[in-house]
């Protein structure tokens, strides 16, 4: 993955970073297979490798695939991403050790969630069942923004396309 | 693209199975991994597969603009609405026990309707999207 993020940082003709994030995409769908998250990695291998790299090649179509040349040395911006990086990885050392089982994370409800979601809603899959059921008003809100979104782009595009007729 | 015979009738062989297989991650997701949000990304890619190869006017044959559209608000509405039902029919907002006389049965139909719902919005959002940049795309080679 580390290559690909490199590779896709000193590559300059677009195309072919549009590529290697798709490939990235599925990189990270393995991982997350790997770490059980089996619901994640499906939903990262359709929309990260799947829709996005299509409309990402769409976009390209309409705007040409070379990079511009940047306007000035990228050294300011490149200082800052380095400082946000250090200062996130030292935030992540207070963080407690992957898979402890007294994190708090797996202290609080989530017991609660295994033990007792396939009593309560018959359903096998936790994960569906704290989506659909347990929070089921945050999954209707994430369904609004999406809808929300997808109103935006459209109106957006229709609009731009009717004034250039 | 359209004029390869391979990619054609693998296109054609496969764009099925794309669908079914969506459809069986929306009604297994209550037993394996998925659900509206995968099943609806996957079944327009399926689309989206089939418009590459066979160009933009066979897809809108196959699944229109306006039906895209209307996807998009129905699943919304579709989701809100179990949560009017709950309502009526005695519960809470988004209440699923309410909706059978079984209440682990009425959970299972919730979840069923609720991510129906979100198979719709997921799949009118990401088609409609792509219709529109494709049509653009169009244009811009027309002048």
């Amino acid at each position: 993955m580390a290559a690909t993020v490199v590779a896709m940082v000193l590559q300059r003709n677009l195309l072919g970073v549009v590529v290697l994030f798709a490939i990235y995409s599925f990189l990270m769908a393995t991982v997350l297979a790997g770490l059980d998250a089996v619901d994640v990695a499906m939903t990262e291998a359709a929309v990260g490798a799947g829709v996005s790299t299509v409309l990402l090649l769409g976009a390209l179509h309409l705007t040409g695939s070379w990079e511009a040349k940047p306007l000035h040395r990228p050294a300011l911006p490149l200082v800052l991403a380095a400082a946000v990086g250090a200062v996130l990885v030292y935030g992540s050392f207070g963080l407690p050790a992957f898979s402890d089982p007294q994190a708090p994370i797996h202290t609080h409800v989530a017991p609660r969630y295994l033990n007792e979601a396939s009593k309560e809603t018959g359903v096998p899959n936790v994960v569906t069942a704290v989506l659909a059921s347990y929070r089921g008003y945050d999954t209707l809100g994430e369904t609004v923004v999406v809808f929300t979104a997808g109103a935006g782009v459209i109106a957006l595009l229709r609009r731009r396309r009717k004034g250039r007729r | 693209m359209k004029g390869d015979i391979i990619l054609r009738v693998i296109a054609k062989l496969l764009v099925p199975f794309m669908l079914l297989f969506a459809l069986y991650v929306q009604f297994h997701g209550d037993y394996g991994p998925g659900g509206g949000f995968q099943a609806g990304v996957i079944a327009a890619t399926a689309i989206v597969f089939y418009v590459l190869v066979f160009g933009l006017e066979a897809g809108r044959r196959l699944l229109p603009d306006w039906l895209a559209e209307k996807a998009l608000a129905a699943g919304v509405l579709l989701y809100a609405g179990v949560g009017v039902a709950g309502l009526l029919l005695g519960g809470n907002y988004l209440d699923y026990f309410v909706l059978d006389a079984d209440p682990v049965h009425g959970q299972h139909r919730g979840i069923f309707w609720v991510e129906a719902g979100v198979m719709l919005t997921v799949t009118g959002v990401m088609l409609k999207l792509f219709y529109m940049f494709a049509d653009r795309g169009r244009d811009g080679e027309g002048e």
